[in-house]
């Protein structure tokens, strides 16, 4: 299989992508495949630029260099407007859910199917007490997202990017901030949106049980790069250095501070 | 010294120049969306609200204790060289062509463009703005067009209340307190105000709001994160817009004052 048969097979392909910010490289040449209806969770050490990858899934930031295909469509270079395509394809789930903080629960979830023209508000309230029911926050409608649990905002957040039922689904931390029960619910309902629609989701998070949880394959971002691609068995298994410490939670070296007179 | 001499000037001139760009992009940008793209009524109408009606207060006051104090301060030097009842026709014409426009502009962005700022930058480092280039809405259309084409509405309507206002109440303190005579005051003020001084005012208005709406959103677009970035921006947003409206002030008279030249003709 050439690699453009490749990029038209998968739901999403990544190739020698590169991103800096200010003086910093962020990105340093990621390469990255996902297959349609797989959950990839993409792990790696926080600020070591997982969040901006992911944005640069759905065209939110825009790379220094390298190519990005959603369905064999390739986003670079592709207008703000047209990008709008791409983004009814892929849903994202933000880190802070980004709720829009005038809008009512029930407003934010039918807020995607009001600008995509639905008008009924029948239709509309029938599809946000579905959703809600999904995400078991049925008669919380009229709530203001102020008021709203860190939990329950991401629910709310993630009923709104999957009500226009995306291919694709893009979890930014999906458990950070939460306590072990609610996170345990977040990765149950990741499940169930497998199961239940099919859906290609990619995950970042830091958070293992996590990551081990819900996904087939495992990427670790290490230094701006994919150091490692697999399954999670092959990731428990792995003799590596960097993961094995990543995995049981080490600290290296480098990290001391420098001045500590440990270093030369 | 020579070369850090120019990078000093030149770098605060590029980001300047720079800044200029970004608001005529982002103007031009809602142009083209307000007549290619279907508009967003309801946040039209709560815009309308948001600019028109909630600054009635401030426009009233702003317009009624100018017109008052103008009033007052033309009798007092004209009232020495017996032309009292010329007083109405100086207090309507320069309402109408300066006083006006520019104070109803100023009290303008402190109430609305600090307040667009504040909200568009608050969306803006609480990811709002992404979720909705997500959610497939693109920004300009969703939060620009609908206050862009409201502030374009609303600012001449805001400017002729100010204007009215302020000739109603010079009138009254001219009659009641300083005592000119009412029918010469009118025959004055009428004789000597033309229609092209109410253009003119209006004119001024309609630019200042284009000013004013997008300089903010401007500013709301580009904060930087948290709480310090949105009130930077928002004073950024305040200062840049009133300065905007005060000096392009002086060049609208001038080029206005070719086509609505000033004066008894």
């Amino acid at each position: 299989m050439s690699a453009q048969d490749s990029r038209n097979g998968s739901m999403i392909a990544v190739q020698g992508l590169i991103k800096r910010i200010g003086q910093q490289e962020i990105l340093r040449g990621v390469d990255l495949e996902v297959a349609r209806g797989e959950t990839l969770a993409i792990i790696g050490r926080s600020g070591g630029g997982k969040s901006v990858l992911l944005k640069h899934l759905i065209g939110l930031m825009k790379p220094d260099a390298g190519e990005i295909w959603i369905e064999g469509q390739n986003i670079i270079g592709m207008s703000e407007r047209n990008l709008a395509s791409i983004r009814q394809k892929v849903g994202i789930l933000f880190q802070g859910a980004a709720l829009f903080d005038s809008m009512t629960v029930a407003e934010n979830i039918a807020f995607p199917l009001r600008e995509a023209g639905e008008r009924d508000p029948k239709v509309l309230r029938k599809k946000v007490s579905e959703m809600l029911e999904v995400m078991e926050l049925s008669g919380e409608e009229e709530k203001m997202p102020v008021n709203l649990s860190g939990g329950m905002k991401k629910r709310v957040g993630l009923a709104r990017s999957i009500i226009r039922q995306p291919s694709c689904i893009l979890y930014d931390e999906p458990t950070s901030g939460l306590d072990p029960v609610v996170s345990d619910s977040i990765n149950r309902l990741i499940r169930r949106l497998q199961r239940r629609f099919g859906v290609t989701s990619i995950i970042v998070t830091h958070d293992m049980k996590n990551a081990f949880d819900v996904a087939d394959q495992i990427a670790y971002l290490h230094q701006g790069r994919i150091h490692f691609h697999g399954t999670p068995d092959q990731l428990r298994q792995s003799a590596d250095k960097l993961l094995q410490d990543f995995l049981l939670g080490r600290s290296e070296e480098q990290l001391t501070p420098k001045g500590f007179g440990v270093e030369s | 010294m020579l070369v850090r001499f120019f990078n000093a000037l030149g770098r605060p001139l590029i980001r300047f120049v720079q800044y200029l760009g970004e608001v005529v992009v982002l103007g031009a940008d809602t142009f083209r969306s307000l007549f290619t793209h279907r508009l967003r009524w309801k946040l039209f109408l709560n815009q309308m609200v948001e600019i028109g009606l909630l600054s009635q207060l401030v426009v009233v006051i702003t317009g009624g204790f100018t017109g008052a104090v103008f009033s007052a301060q033309t009798y007092f030097q004209f009232h020495k060289i017996g032309m009292g009842s010329a007083v109405g026709a100086v207090v309507s014409v320069a309402l109408m062509r300066e006083l006006g426009p520019v104070l109803t502009a100023l009290m303008v962005t402190g109430r609305v463009g600090a307040a667009m700022s504040a909200e568009i930058g608050t969306m803006k480092v609480t990811e709002q703005i992404d979720a909705l280039r997500a959610l497939a809405v693109y920004p300009t259309d969703y939060l620009v067009v609908p206050r862009a084409l409201a502030m374009m509405v609303s600012m001449p309507l805001l400017v002729a209340e100010c204007i009215a206002v302020g000739i109603g109440v010079g009138y009254l303190v001219a009659i009641f307190l300083l005592e000119v005579n009412g029918t010469y005051y009118m025959a004055n003020m009428v004789r000597w105000t033309r229609n092209r001084d109410i253009i003119m005012g209006l004119s001024k208005a309609f630019c200042f709001g284009i000013l004013i709406v997008f300089i903010s959103c401007h500013k709301g677009l580009t904060a930087r994160e948290g709480a310090v970035g949105v009130g930077r921006a928002t004073t950024e947003a305040v200062v840049n817009a009133s300065l905007a409206v005060l000096i392009s002030n002086f060049f609208l008279t001038m080029t206005l004052n070719i086509i609505y030249p000033a004066g008894y003709q």
